[in-house]
């Protein structure tokens, strides 16, 4: 019986957390608009009865997603923000790694520190955040006064607004989520075997391949997912930072919702978002399955 | 314990040519970390084809001694040069040295055969013949069916022959094996030693190796260094170690040994007599020059050199007489702790053959032992 409980809260929590939601979601993203509160049709009336459950039931429809595969604007958002999630998860990874190889690589009395100083920019809000890289990132902003002041460029360079603001963004943001897995990943690593692997012939280099790379492998997939996964819905960072140009499926979806106030669409554009990401998140989960088993 | 030592059968005994040019020497070794000294002012000639033992309590330094070979550390002062040449420049990965690591050190991502295959691939080695080597590899240290197993699959005296086998299979020129053989039980042990020996022989390789096992030391070593607190002892032969030990540390760390303190009376030649309790005899061991009368030494004598007696032998001379406090059956031997008047326990082997005589000894049993001049030593550190 008490185990029956331990496994019951878990799934419990889910359902309330997830499963409900995305049921209303997925309800809404069958029915049509209409300009009233909430702005769609069919509404449940239980009152009703048996007659009010059919007369909903027959007021669903997949016209949403017939909508969604017609108007090229939605699959292309899709791509945009798939090649906006790849490009800056492989930014990430590149900025992130010698980031974690370094703290691992730290002596031990720093590391605490150095944990601190990646954990401490979630001390200050999200969004106050992504405002201050408006800041930097202007044309009159922190950046082009340091590079004009040097002497390196003469006219600002147009960075805010464009995609390479919102990469910038995006790989400061979600930093941590790279980091930390692959430092776990680097910090189990014993020292020896790079010993081994020098004393067998390998340069600090091939070592640094054969053995460092492949035993930090699982934290670089798990970092990945955990960049890649929120980035593809990302919504605050192009809106700020990205562009008019700047396409991305989470800035179509709000404009769905809030400018067009056509929850059905919007609702439609979630669901195909999460069917997408299914597939990342399953991926992720058995990395860390066997991750798991690894070290056993 | 001393018939286990291998006798040579051409005597090979590099240390005692002029001639002989040492593969590895440490000059004047001192190794720091902070205001510890792991290994202080150490000197020492290793020569090539030697199967050199390092012996001592844990920590005394001789995993460091090690990693200043293979280059994961370098001496704080002095030099370790190895074929003449000083290699403090050269890298781990260019020094014609391999090491067995103590922790193993197996890549955990890689199969067995993968780890062993490591080194050779780093060589360039043609694939047909990497793959031959691992197979000798394996069937060498008997995992021929483990081949395929990450080593988190194996058990623990398994990954310690893969290590084992990782390291051999380079054919180098040095190689370091810290305590290869710990975790293997008895039977596979021996077989491994005399593997290693073999190996030895066919390829020339140098062998340091690391042991707690005082007779794996005596089987395999052609000489043997015993250290203690980062210095090294005594290095001699395993026969030359065990009976003629130089000081009373080596004497008590290897093996079984009664040692009897006393004040020196005379010295003869090679020989020093002291006298060491009321109503005893005098006893007499071999000595070096440097025993004078009149100071405090202590006789060093190995239990299995003392024979014992129900009545009082008339010929010998150095007689010790007590009564028996304990006996233990080992089988081929006994162990009889004889006590004396004085109340120091002596112990005395005793081969268990037939006669009579000896079966009657038992508890409380008034005795005498005894042991010719030259079977015990006498020192004075
Ligand atoms: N990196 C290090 N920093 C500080 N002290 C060290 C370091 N490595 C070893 N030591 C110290 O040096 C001494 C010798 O260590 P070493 O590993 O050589 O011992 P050992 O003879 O191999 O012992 P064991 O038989 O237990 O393996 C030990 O007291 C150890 O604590
Ligand atoms: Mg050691």
């Amino acid at each position: 019986m008490k185990r029956l409980g331990l496994i019951l809260v878990p799934y419990l929590w889910l359902l309330a957390l997830f499963l409900v939601p995305f049921l209303i979601v997925l309800k809404i993203s069958l029915s049509d608009t209409e300009l009233a509160i909430p702005p769609y049709t069919p509404t449940l009336d239980i009152a009703e009865g048996w007659e009010g459950i059919k007369t909903w039931w027959a007021g669903l429809d997949l016209e949403n997603y017939t909508w969604l595969a017609s108007d090229d604007l939605y699959w292309k958002a899709y791509l945009s923000s798939l090649k906006i999630a790849v490009i800056s998860t492989l930014l990430t990874l590149i900025v992130g790694y010698p980031i974690a190889y370094g703290m691992s690589r730290a002596p031990d009395e720093w590391r605490p520190t150095l944990m601190m100083l990646i954990i401490l920019p979630f001390w200050t809000s999200f969004l106050i955040r992504v405002y201050s890289w408006k800041a930097i990132l202007s044309n009159e902003g922190l950046l082009n006064q340091l590079l004009i002041y040097l002497g390196i460029i003469t006219d600002p360079l147009v960075i805010l607004n464009t995609n390479v603001a919102v990469y910038i963004g995006i790989v400061y943001t979600y930093l941590p989520f790279m980091v930390l897995p692959i430092y776990s990943a680097l910090e189990r690593l014993d020292e020896s075997l790079l010993e081994a692997a020098e004393d067998l012939g390998c340069s600090r280099f091939t070592a640094f391949w054969l053995v460092t790379m492949p035993l930090s492998k699982q934290g670089i997939i798990a970092g990945s997912f955990l960049v890649f996964i929120p980035a593809m819905g990302e919504f605050v960072i192009p809106a700020l930072l990205g562009g008019s140009k700047t396409l991305m499926i989470g800035k179509v979806l709000w404009e769905e919702f809030f400018s067009n106030r056509d929850w059905p669409v919007a609702s439609a554009v979630a669901v195909v978002l999460l069917l997408l990401l299914i597939i990342p998140i399953v991926l992720f989960q058995r990395n860390e399955e066997k991750q798991r088993e690894a070290q056993k | 314990m001393s018939d286990t030592a291998r006798a040579p059968v051409c005597v090979f005994a590099p240390w005692d040519d002029i001639q002989a040019k040492p593969l590895i020497q440490f000059q004047n070794v001192t190794k720091r970390w902070g205001d510890f000294t792991a290994i202080d002012d150490l000197s020492i000639d290793i020569y090539a084809q030697e199967f050199f033992a390092l012996l001592g309590p844990s920590g005394c330094g001789k995993t460091t001694m090690m990693r200043m070979l293979a280059g994961f550390e370098t001496p704080t002062e002095g030099k370790i040069l190895i074929d003449g040449q000083n290699v403090a420049p050269i890298p781990p990965n260019k020094r014609a040295v391999n090491m067995m690591f103590q922790s193993y050190a197996l890549f955990p991502h890689l199969s067995v055969a993968d780890n062993i295959a490591f080194g050779l691939k780093r060589d360039k080695m043609p694939t047909d013949q990497i793959t031959a080597r691992i197979e000798e590899m394996l069937s060498l240290v008997q995992l021929n069916k483990f081949a395929n197993r990450k080593p988190h699959q194996i058990s623990g005296g398994q990954r310690q022959r893969v290590a084992l086998a990782r390291s051999l299979a380079k054919a180098p020129k040095l190689l370091l094996l810290d305590e290869p053989l710990g975790a293997l039980d008895k039977k596979l042990r021996q077989d491994t030693q005399f593997e290693l020996m073999d190996i030895q022989e066919k390829t020339g390789t140098t062998f340091v190796i690391v042991t707690h096992d005082q007779e794996e030391a005596m089987t395999v070593a052609s000489r043997i260094a015993v250290m203690d607190h980062g210095k090294i002892i005594q290095v001699d032969t395993p026969a030359k170690i065990y009976e003629e030990p130089r000081s009373i540390y080596v004497a008590d760390f290897i093996g079984d040994v009664n040692l009897i303190e006393g004040n020196v009376s005379r010295t003869t030649e090679g020989h020093a007599t002291i006298s060491w309790a009321e109503g005893q005899n005098e006893l007499t061991g071999i000595a070096r020059n440097d025993i004078i009368p009149g100071s405090v030494a202590t006789l060093a004598v190995r239990p299995e050199k003392l024979n014992i007696y129900t009545s009082r032998p008339k010929d010998q001379s150095n007689v010790i007489k007590g009564k028996v406090l304990d006996i233990a059956y080992l089988g081929n031997m006994s162990t009889y702790v004889i006590e004396t008047p004085t109340g120091q326990q002596i112990k005395a082997q005793v081969a268990n053959t037939r006669r009579i005589q000896r079966r009657q000894i038992t508890w409380e049993d008034k005795v005498w032992l005894s042991f010719t001049e030259t079977a015990g030593v006498v020192l004075n550190q």
